[in-house]
C-alpha cells in the first residue's frame, strides 16, 4: 500500500516535469542567460563594421595630426572652411577646432554631425583631444625627452586579493564575488517567489476545481498541503540540478584552457584569481549545496505562507492583496541584499541573513564572499525551525481555508481559524 | 442492530453559526439511510465529520464500533455535493491515483479501474483529459471513483443533481446493486422526493438539529394518521352520514376523472379499517378506498412545526407549498 505523502508528491511533480513548458523553460532559459550576456559584446562586434569618417577643421593646426585614427573613427585633416564642409552632404562629421583650442579647450571645439553620435565614439574623440592638447601643452614647456621621463613614471596598479581564512588561503576576486552574489541571489528571490506562488495557484485551483472535497476524504488535508509543497519543491530541485549540471559541464570543459599560461603572462590578476575561483570544484561544490540548502529552507518557509493564503481565498484576483503578506518581506530581503553586496560582514548583513524571512536572500548574496561556519549553520538552524513553525500554523488555516467559499476573508478571520479545533 | 456507523451527540460551529447541534444517528449496516433535509441544515458538515475530514467540537463518530480513524477512510467512498476533478489529468492515471490514495496497491488498482471502466463502457475515454469530458461524462467518472475501492460505506452528497435521467438511471441501478452486494449507503440531500423509494432509514435535519430518524415504514405509518381516500358514486350526504356513524372527520376532494366524487376520511383511533370498508361499501356505491401515505416532504413539514413552529415559518418556500400525491 503506498503512502499517501508519497502519491501526493508523485502527482504533483510528475504533473509539471512532464509538461512541455518546463522541459521548454529549462532548457531555455540559461541559452537566454547567455545571449543576455553576449548581446552587448555582439552589437559591439556588428557595429564595429562601419568605419566613421571625421573631418577635421582645425584652426590651430597642432592638434589636428595630433589625433589618432582606430577601427571606428578616422580622422581626416582639411582645409576647407566649416560651413564649405556643411554644405557637402558626404561629410558624416565634422569636428570643429577653434584656434584657441590650446589655451580654452572647454568652449572651443564643436562636432557637427549628420547622425547622432553613440557614446562610445564621442568618449573616443573627447579622450583623443586631451591626449593631443596634453602634447602639445606639455610641448611648449620644452623640456627635453618629457615624453620618457612621464612613460617612466606611470605606474599601472591591479591587486591580488587574498581572503585570509582559517584554512588554506585563496585566490579570490572581489568583484566575481560580487556578480556572483548578485546572480545567486536573483536565482534564489525568482525561484521563491515563482515556485512559491505556483504553489498558491495551484491550491486556488483544487479549490475552485472542488476536486479538493476527494482528496481530503483520503488524505489528511495537512498532508496534502505538505505534499503539494515538497512536489513542487521538488520541481524546482530538479531545475536547479540541471542547471547545476550544464554549468559543472561547461566548467570542466572550460576549465583547462583558462590555465594561467593560457591566459598569457601579462593577465591581470583580477582575472587569474576569478578563474582560479570559478575553476575550484570545492568553491562551486560548496556554494551549490548552499544554494540548494537555502533555496530549500527559503521555499518551504514562504511557499507554506503562500499555501495559507491559497486556501483563504476563492479566486487569484482575490489573493493578490493577500499575498503581499509573502510578496513583501522577499523583495525587502532582495533590496536588503543590495546593500550587503557592498558590505557583507556589517552587522546589518549579519541580523539580516540570521532573520528567518531574509535570510536566504541575504545569506545566498554574502556566501561567495565568504562567511563564518557558525553563521551559516545559525542561520540554516533557524530557518529550518522556523519552517516547521510556519508550516503547522499555516496547515491549521489551510485546512479551514479550503472549505471556506465566497466572501475574500479578512486577515483577522484568518488567524482566527488557525485557532479552530 | 447492527450498525455500520454511530455518530453521538455530534456539535460543531463556526464563527457566529452553528452548523450542528448534539446531533446523533445511527446507520444500519446493509441499508440504504438518507440524511434529509433543507439546504444549510447541516448535513454536508455531518457528511465531513464522518469522512474524518473536519473534526467536531464534541461528540464522537463509530466505525465499525470503534471511534473512527485516519485508516477508516479506506472503507468509506464520498461523493461529494460539488463534483470536480483534476482537469489536465487523463481519465486512467485519475482514476488510479484515486485508487491508491484510497490504499489500493498498483495491481488492485489496475483491475478494479478496467472493472468498472468495462461495466460503465468508458473505458475508451482511458487517455482523455477531464476537460475535454462533457460534464455528465466526468460525474460518471466521478463516481468511478468513488465506488471502486469497494468500500463498506458509500456517501452521496446530492447524488442525482447534474446527471440526465438515463446516467441517474445507470447510477441508481449501480447504488442498489452495490447495497445488495453488502454496501451500505448514505443519501444526503435536500430533494427528498429523489430519495424516498430508495432510503430503508432516514434522518431529518432541520436548523443543525436532527428532528426525526427511523426507518422509513414506521415514520411513514407514524405520520399517516389513520387517513384514507375514498371514491364512490352517490350523493355526498350519504357519505357524511357514513362518516358521522364512524366517527370520522370528512373533507370533500376535486371529482375524479371519471366523475366519482372523492373525499379524504381521518379514522378514529378506535375503528379498524375494515369496519370503515364495510360500512362504506354498505351505504355507497364505493370504486376505491386507499390509504393516504404521507410524503417524506410532508412528514418532513409536520417533524419540523412539532418540533419548533417558529422553525416552520421560516422553510423555504418549497417545503410550504401544498403537497402533490
Amino acid at each position: 500500500m503506498a503512502n499517501p505523502l508519497a502519491l501526493i508528491i508523485q502527482r504533483e511533480y510528475l504533473e509539471r516535469v512532464k509538461r512541455k513548458s518546463f522541459i521548454i523553460t529549462t532548457i531555455l532559459t540559461p541559452i537566454l542567460m547567455i545571449a543576455i550576456m553576449a548581446a552587448p559584446t555582439l552589437f559591439l562586434l556588428l557595429g564595429k563594421s562601419e568605419k566613421k569618417t571625421v573631418t577635421v577643421v582645425d584652426g590651430t593646426k597642432e592638434i589636428g595630426p595630433l589625433l589618432q585614427s582606430n577601427d571606428e573613427i578616422e580622422f581626416k585633416i582639411s582645409g576647407a572652411t566649416a560651413d564649405e564642409l556643411r554644405m557637402d552632404e558626404n561629410n558624416e562629421a565634422i569636428l570643429v577646432i577653434a584656434d584657441n583650442a590650446i589655451e580654452d579647450p572647454k568652449r572651443s571645439i564643436t562636432l557637427l554631425s549628420r547622425t547622432s553620435i553613440p557614446m562610445m565614439i564621442d568618449t573616443y574623440i573627447t579622450g583623443q583631444l586631451e591626449n593631443a592638447i596634453e602634447e602639445v601643452r606639455l610641448n611648449q614647456y620644452n623640456i627635453p625627452d618629457i615624453k620618457e621621463i612621464l612613460k617612466e613614471t606611470e605606474a599601472d596598479v591591479s591587486m591580488t586579493t587574498i581572503r585570509i581564512d582559517k584554512e588554506e588561503e585563496k585566490e579570490t576576486s572581489s568583484e566575481l564575488s560580487y556578480f556572483m552574489s548578485l546572480a545567486m541571489d536573483m536565482l534564489l528571490y525568482m525561484f521563491i517567489l515563482i515556485y512559491g506562488q505556483m504553489v498558491m495557484t495551484s491550491i486556488i485551483e483544487e479549490k475552485t476545481n472542488r476536486v479538493l472535497e476527494i482528496v481530503v476524504s483520503s488524505v489528511k488535508p495537512f498532508k496534502l498541503m505538505l505534499g503539494k509543497i515538497a512536489g513542487i519543491g521538488l520541481v524546482a530541485v530538479t531545475q536547479i540540478l540541471i542547471w547545476g549540471l550544464l554549468i559543472a559541464v561547461a566548467a570542466s570543459v572550460a576549465a583547462p584552457f583558462l590555465t594561467p599560461d593560457n591566459l598569457g603572462a601579462d593577465a591581470a590578476p583580477e582575472l587569474t584569481g576569478a578563474v582560479a575561483q570559478l575553476t575550484d570544484p570545492s568553491f562551486l561544490i560548496s556554494l551549490f549545496v548552499y544554494t540548494l540548502l537555502f533555496f530549500i529552507g527559503g521555499f518551504l518557509f514562504y511557499s507554506s505562507i503562500y499555501a495559507a493564503i491559497g486556501s483563504a481565498v476563492s479566486n487569484v484576483q482575490d489573493a493578490s492583496q493577500l499575498s503581499t503578506i509573502a510578496t513583501l518581506p522577499i523583495i525587502l530581503a532582495i533590496v536588503g541584499s543590495m546593500t550587503v553586496l557592498n558590505d557583507p560582514d556589517s552587522s546589518f548583513a549579519f541580523w539580516l541573513s540570521i532573520i528567518p524571512f531574509t535570510s536566504p536572500m541575504t545569506m545566498m548574496a554574502r556566501l561567495p564572499f565568504g562567511v563564518a561556519t557558525w553563521e551559516v549553520l545559525l542561520s540554516i538552524g533557524l530557518l529550518y525551525a522556523s519552517f516547521i513553525g510556519m508550516i503547522w500554523l499555516c496547515g491549521k488555516i489551510y485546512r479551514i481555508g479550503i472549505f471556506m467559499y465566497g466572501k475574500k476573508p479578512t486577515l483577522m478571520e484568518i488567524v482566527k481559524w488557525a485557532r479552530y479545533k | 442492530m447492527d450498525n455500520i456507523l454511530t455518530a453521538q451527540n455530534i456539535s460543531k460551529s463556526f464563527v457566529g453559526h452553528q452548523a450542528l447541534d448534539n446531533v446523533s444517528i445511527e446507520v444500519p449496516r446493509g441499508k440504504v439511510y438518507g440524511l434529509l433535509g433543507p439546504n444549510g441544515a447541516g448535513k454536508t458538515t455531518l457528511i465531513r465529520i464522518i469522512n474524518h475530514i473536519t473534526a467536531p467540537d464534541s461528540g464522537i463518530v463509530t466505525f465499525n464500533g470503534h471511534p473512527l480513524t485516519d485508516a477508516d477512510v479506506h472503507n468509506i467512498g464520498y461523493l461529494p455535493e460539488e463534483r470536480g476533478l483534476y482537469k489536465k489529468m487523463k481519465v486512467g492515471e485519475q482514476a488510479l491515483f484515486f485508487a491508491k490514495l484510497k490504499g489500493l496497491n498498483n495491481r488492485e488498482a489496475n483491475a478494479k479501474v478496467r472493472e468498472w471502466f468495462e461495466r460503465l463502457e468508458i473505458t475508451h475515454w482511458w487517455d482523455k483529459k477531464i476537460e475535454e469530458l462533457s460534464k455528465g461524462m466526468a460525474q460518471k467518472v466521478q463516481f468511478v471513483i468513488t465506488v471502486l475501492h469497494n468500500p463498506e460505506l458509500l456517501i452521496f452528497d446530492e447524488p442525482f443533481s447534474g446527471f440526465d435521467p438515463i446516467n441517474a438511471e445507470i447510477l441508481k441501478r449501480e447504488i442498489l446493486r452495490l447495497r445488495d452486494e453488502g454496501s451500505t449507503v448514505i443519501f444526503s440531500t435536500h430533494n427528498m422526493a429523489s430519495v424516498e423509494e430508495l432510503c430503508d432509514n432516514i434522518t431529518l435535519i432541520n436548523r443543525s438539529h436532527n428532528i426525526l430518524s427511523g426507518p422509513v415504514g414506521e415514520i411513514r405509518a407514524r405520520y399517516s394518521d389513520h387517513r384514507y381516500r375514498v371514491a364512490y358514486s352517490g350523493e355526498p350526504s350519504t357519505l357524511l352520514e357514513t362518516a358521522e356513524r364512524l366517527g370520522a372527520d370528512v373533507s370533500a376532494e376535486p371529482d375524479d376523472k371519471w366523475g366519482y366524487h372523492q373525499a379524504s376520511l381521518k379514522l378514529g383511533s378506535d375503528t379498524t379499517r375494515r369496519e370503515a370498508i364495510d360500512l362504506l361499501n354498505r351505504n355507497l356505491d364505493l370504486r376505491m378506498i386507499e390509504p393516504i401515505i404521507p410524503s417524506m416532504h410532508d412528514i418532513f413539514v409536520r417533524a419540523v412545526s412539532e418540533n419548533d413552529p417558529e422553525a416552520a415559518a421560516q422553510l423555504p418556500p418549497m417545503y410550504n407549498q401544498e403537497s402533490t400525491l
